[in-house]
């Protein structure tokens, strides 16, 4: 029961518009201003992924030189006030203008009205201030570094932040915007997902990606307005000292952490949970077997989406929260623990008698199910209470969260961006090289961060500049492991790029998927369909026919 | 594509059915584009609720710890205007709902009418907050650092002020940015732009002002009458 | 001597040296092993399924098993049994940890950019520096005067921020005798601009050292107010006038700050508040430090803190002979 695209019983929809044969959305309109005042979801999409890449190589390149300058004890290439800002403009970058924005914003708004078979997503003029909120958002953030530095660390905490000079107002306030962005961009896709999805799309058949972008979108309206108004309060506070969070003039200094991680824990989940969607996905297809444990897959998002709002107070086992407070926290810690798991489970019992193939898309999903276990199972470690009495604000809080989040979601992310390259581009990448990226991108990481565990649990403490003599090979493995990770991308952004040029042409269904995207042209016309599709199956009903599987690769 | 058939998120009502209108282009009738607007208002205003229930947190945690300088500051706002305000708001918050109803029932003219007087509500509410807060920072009764009132017999009341700025303060520029959306939809309707079919502005503008009177009626009580 | 140091004590983790550290590193062992297991249990499947399970040819069919409760079920309430079971490991020790017996001794540890200093009961204060005996149950209560820090000890495996305005604590009972390194860990800045490549760098250097002695050192510490007799007596008063901050009021060089500069002031002719005249000597310096009020130098407010209680005579001692060199 194949997808009933152009054919008999579809129902027949036109709105008059249709673009004409042979014009896809790239080349539906020509120009900058075509693009910068478009409201196709997939042209957003598309600067959306620009951007974030931009993001994050920036954010790469204060990671190197970082690392660079632990090569050595004390100093080697910069001063610890350089030091101290290339660690928080990193962290902040990646986890503001990259992690947070990247898959909702690019692959998300790009595939989430294809795989429902709408036209667009519910709001698109909205969708477009979105992405304008993140760009000016960014712009006040990045504009910190020649307005003063910033060197809070990315956590903002006070009296620090509130006191210390550099631009910190200018960043909060960037930070803030980009919020705004991603609250409407969480709210477009939730009324898109409820209201505009193609006969015979019930929710489920909705593909997996969905259900985590679904699950992604309720924390970013649910979470992320606290966060406005904890960087309201800090802006205040230091431009008119109304005394909130300082201790001096009767505030509390530790409620700022309170507020700053009730949104950030969620906001973990933010940067996670697309990153699950995306490997079911990828798993389902290159393995071509209907996915395992589809429902307990949809709803354990929707519970460590909802578990994750009632944990924040683990980041402050000895930040001086009460001790009841501090058990709690740590009890409900370890129940998100359980719907990850489920997760894991239902992934690797979807290999289980499947047809595998060694495609950069499944290397790059192997390499997070291997890596996000880590990064997960160490995350155990720290939200035991007495362990994590020795670890907090360690490197093995770092590793930890490289682990969840480059080693999780990026990787993800990075697999994720060569599955649905042909359908984007509708060119073809170079398959071995895209092996290789995986490989070489795997051994660095490791290589930079798996020592980091073991810097951590040994008594290296986080966001040092200067270390003790004793930690300095396992520093310069580190280092030289994050040149390697380095390669990698330059290897993917090789293989992408003359893919551009000189790849291949895509089939419409290079790798045989059965959720939507793949069945319309490559690349999708700007009313993503010719003809509204009408579903009839689920998204990964590969098993039930066996034409479906012999279908690919055409 | 209409609503899907075997959605749990209700089928659409063939009677409410209102082809014809100018519907988006990725929208496939009246309703699920009505339905959609719709949502999206509810949900901006979940997050609006949120927003200010960090606010309220921040207010309950310091109150209970000071809690005197809670009661003893509290005394210093003017109860009057903070009830009048109340009052203009609560009407403000009739008419509008009442200029939502003019416009599902094509009366134009009501609608302008309502809009307008909604519009007056706002403004005086503006009035009444710009002679309390003058009367404020004349008393220096003044957030945190620039608290410099006298006589105070409990430490800390600079804590009061600082939440109530911040409330009412935000609060305010809501009602600002009210205004403004209230005039806009107030061109519209004079336009005739609106209509029995035709009405989500009308109706999103509303919702988001009856939230706005809402987070009032919990400011006052809690600000002005127990402190 | 080498510069300070961590002893390790397993491939993961320092060594004990305090009691608490033997339960916190079972602690460990167990989330370790548990980790271990479970990560193996999920990734030899994985490979297994990614060798065994090589797509072979194109038309290959897959199994259409879609879910089982059965398994759904194992995969969540196991877990789940295991991982409450982490938790009170976890909260056991933890507990302990955080109630300090009765008859510790107490000591006050304050931080503040980019330095720790402890104040003993007796009043004797040793910056940089925190002394305890050997087996008995120490009490640290801290506080930080500008931002937040944390006071980390990883051979004792604990860990505390110091917050402005607010007390915290924690305990410890030292079971070795040794030398240990207190690292700040949490962000607390660092210098602004450039710095020379072996000057301090702010948050990261940040230390500060545990000495563990026996019972009779510490008692003699606690004496000496903490004194090290081994280096000149000038030099320990001037590490004194830095440390105490002195050098805020007074100048070497004969300029005038907040008080009278010490340039010359041993035998010096001073003329006080009340007009009367007297010649600097030990006791006059001992009692002008002790209790400034005393006898307030004319020309100055009666600003100066008072030290009765906090510097012993040893340091006093070093103090004058400091001041007596600077002719
Ligand atoms: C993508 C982001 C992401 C994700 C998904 C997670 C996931 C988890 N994190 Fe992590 N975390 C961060 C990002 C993330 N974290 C960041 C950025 C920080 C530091 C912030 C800063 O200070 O700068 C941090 C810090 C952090 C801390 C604070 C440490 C400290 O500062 O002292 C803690 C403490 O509890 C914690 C715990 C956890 C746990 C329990 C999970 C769980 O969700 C993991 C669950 C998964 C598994 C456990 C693996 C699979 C499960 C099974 C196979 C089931 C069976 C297993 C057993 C029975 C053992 N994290
Ligand atoms: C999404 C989140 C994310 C990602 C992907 C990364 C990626 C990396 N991080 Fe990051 N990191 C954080 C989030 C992230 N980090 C956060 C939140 C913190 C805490 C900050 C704080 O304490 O406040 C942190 C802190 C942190 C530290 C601790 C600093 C300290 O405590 O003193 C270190 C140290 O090794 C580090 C290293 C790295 C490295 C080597 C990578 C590498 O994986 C990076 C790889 C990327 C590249 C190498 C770029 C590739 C691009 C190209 C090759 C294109 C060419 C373009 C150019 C060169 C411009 N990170
Ligand atoms: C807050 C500023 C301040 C600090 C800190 C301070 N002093 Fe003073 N000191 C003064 C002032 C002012 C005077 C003069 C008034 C007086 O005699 O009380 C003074 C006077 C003195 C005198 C007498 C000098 C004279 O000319 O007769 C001595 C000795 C002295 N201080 C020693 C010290 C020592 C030792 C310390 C540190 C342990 C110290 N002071 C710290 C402000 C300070
Ligand atoms: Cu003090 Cu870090
Ligand atoms: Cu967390």
């Amino acid at each position: 029961m194949s997808v009933a695209v152009p054919g008999a019983g579809t129902e027949k929809h036109e709105h008059g518009h249709g673009s004409p044969p042979g014009s896809n959305y790239w080349n539906a309109e020509k120009g900058l201003w075509s693009w910068l005042t478009t409201v196709d979801h997939k042209r957003i999409g598309i600067m959306y992924l620009i951007s974030t890449l931009i993001a994050f190589s920036l954010g790469g390149f204060f990671a190197l030189l970082l690392r660079l300058e632990l090569l050595t004890p004390r100093k080697t290439i910069m001063s610890p006030a350089m030091y101290n800002q290339a660690f928080t403009l990193h962290g902040a970058i990646m986890v503001f203008l990259f992690i947070i924005p990247s898959i909702p914003g690019a692959l998300g708004n790009f595939f989430l009205p294809i795989m429902i078979g709408a036209k667009d997503v519910a709001f698109p003029k909205l969708n477009l201030l979105s992405l304008y909120l993140y760009w000016t958002g960014a712009l006040f953030t990045l504009g910190s570094l020649v307005a003063g530095g910033l060197e809070t660390g990315w956590t903002f905490y006070v009296p620090y932040s509130s006191t210390t000079s550099g631009a910190v107002i200018m960043v909060t306030f960037g930070v803030f915007v980009a919020g705004f962005s991603s609250i409407l961009t969480g709210l477009n896709f939730i009324v898109t997902i409820h209201k505009l999805r193609a006969p015979g799309v019930s929710w489920y058949r909705l593909p997996l990606f969905l259900w985590a972008t679904y699950s992604t979108s309720v924390v970013q309206i649910l979470a992320t307005p606290v966060l406005a108004i904890t960087l309201l309060l800090l802006i205040f506070e230091r431009a008119f000292h109304i005394g909130i969070f300082d201790p001096a003039l009767g505030g509390d200094a530790v409620l700022f952490q309170h507020f700053f991680w009730f949104y950030s824990h969620p906001a973990v989940y933010i940067m996670i949970l697309p990153g699950f969607g995306l490997i079911s996905e990828l798993i389902a297809v290159h393995a071509k077997r209907k996915i395992f444990g589809y429902k307990a897959i949809a709803f354990s998002s929707v519970a460590i989406a909802l578990i994750g709002f009632l944990v924040w107070g683990h980041h402050m086992f000895v930040a001086g929260q009460s001790e009841m407070a501090a058990t709690i926290f740590s009890f409900l810690t370890f129940l998100v623990a359980i719907p990850t798991g489920v997760k894991l489970f239902n992934w690797i019992s979807t290999l289980w008698r499947s047809s595998i193939t060694y495609s950069t898309p499944m290397v790059y999903a192997i390499a997070f199910l291997f890596l996000f276990a880590i990064g997960g199972l160490t995350g155990l470690f720290l939200g035991m209470l007495a362990v994590d009495v020795h670890l907090h604000d360690t490197y093995f809080v770092v590793a930890h969260f490289h682990y969840v989040m480059m080693g999780g979601t990026v990787f993800a992310f990075v697999g994720a961006l060569h599955h649905w390259w042909p359908k984007i581009t509708g060119r073809m990448f170079n398959e071995k090289l895209g092996r290789i990226s995986g490989i070489v991108m795997f051994i660095g990481f490791n290589m930079t961060f798996f020592t980091q565990f073991i810097l951590g649990s040994r008594g290296m403490p986080r966001r040092y500049y200067n270390y003790l003599d004793q930690f300095q090979p396992l520093h310069q493995f580190s280092t030289v492991g994050s040149w390697v990770i380095g390669l990698a991308f330059l290897i993917v952004l090789y293989n992408l790029a003359t893919s551009l040029k000189s790849g291949a042409k895509a089939p419409d269904n290079p790798w045989g998927g059965m959720s939507l995207e793949w069945q319309t042209e490559t690349p999708p016309p700007t009313e993503n369909f010719r003809v509204t599709p009408k579903v009839t199956h689920g998204p990964y009903d590969y098993s039930n026919d066996p034409n479906a599987t012999g279908a690919s690769d055409s | 594509m209409s609503a899907a058939t075997d959605s749990p998120i209700g089928p659409s009502d063939p009677k409410k059915h209102s082809p014809g209108w100018s519907i988006a282009h990725h929208f496939d009738t009246a309703d699920q584009q009505f339905d959609s607007a719709r949502m999206g208002i509810w949900l901006f205003l979940v997050t609006e609720i949120l927003f200010f229930g960090g606010l309220f947190c921040a207010f309950f945690i310091f109150r209970s710890w000071y809690y005197e300088a809670f009661v003893e500051a509290n005394h210093h706002l003017d109860k009057v205007m903070g009830a009048v305000n109340t009052m203009v708001l609560i009407f403000s918050s009739l008419t509008m709902a009442l200029a939502v109803r003019s416009a599902q029932t094509n009366d134009k003219k009501k609608t302008v009418l309502f809009l307008l007087v909604t519009l007056l509500c706002a403004g005086a509410f503006l009035v009444v907050k710009y002679f309390e807060y003058t009367h404020k920072i004349h008393d220096g009764l003044l957030p945190g650092k620039w608290f410099h009132a006298q006589g105070f017999k409990h430490a800390n009341a600079g804590m009061f002020f600082a939440v109530y700025f911040m409330m009412t303060g935000i609060h305010g520029l809501h009602v600002v940015i009210g205004m403004g959306l209230i005039l806009w939809i107030m061109i519209r309707a004079n336009n005739g732009e609106f209509s029995q079919r035709y009405y989500a502005p009308v109706e999103g503008v509303g919702l988001y002002w009856h939230l706005v009177d809402l987070v009032w009626i919990y400011l006052f009580p809690l600000l002005y009458l127990v402190g | 001597m080498t510069g300070p140091k961590i002893d390790i004590g397993s491939f993961w983790l320092p060594k004990q040296s305090s009691t608490i550290a033997p339960s916190i590193d079972f602690a460990w062992d167990v989330v370790l092993w548990t980790c271990i297991i479970f990560f193996f249990l999920l990734m030899v499947p994985t490979f297994y399924f990614v060798v065994k399970y090589k797509r072979k040819k194109e038309t290959e069919v897959t199994s259409a098993i879609d879910h089982s409760t059965k398994i759904e079920v194992v995969w969540t309430v196991l877990p789940l049994v295991i991982l409450i079971a982490l938790f009170f490991v976890g909260l056991a020790p933890w507990v302990n940890a955080s109630v300090a017996p009765a008859n510790a001794i107490e000591v006050q540890v304050t931080a503040q950019k980019w330095n720790w200093s402890f104040r003993y009961p007796n009043g004797t204060t040793s910056p940089g520096k925190l002394v305890v005996p050997k087996g008995k149950p120490v009490r640290l209560v801290m506080s930080a005067t500008d931002v937040l820090h944390s006071f980390w000890v990883p051979e004792f495996r604990v860990k505390q921020d110091a917050i402005p305005g607010v007390y915290t604590s924690l305990w410890f009972e030292a079971t070795q005798l040794g030398t240990y390194t207190v690292q700040c860990t949490e962000y607390c800045g660092g210098p602004e601009g450039d710095v020379a490549p072996d000057k301090p760098g702010g948050h990261s250097d940040m230390l500060a050292t545990v000495e563990v002695v026996d019972e009779q050192k510490y008692k003699d510490f606690l004496e000496s107010g903490g004194e090290d007799k081994s280096i000149p007596i000038a030099e320990r008063g001037k590490k004194l006038f830095q440390q105490w901050g002195c050098n805020a009021c007074h100048s070497l060089d004969g300029s005038k700050l907040a008080g009278p500069t010490f340039k010359g002031l041993f035998g010096r002719e001073e003329e006080l508040a009340d007009g009367s005249k007297v010649k600097v000597d030990e006791n006059y310096l001992k009692e002008s430090i002790l209790v400034p009020t005393a006898k307030v130098v004319k020309g100055y407010p009666p600003i100066m803190p008072v030290f009765q209680g906090q510097l012993k005579d040893p340091q006093i001692e070093a103090i004058i002979a400091f001041v007596k060199e600077q002719k």
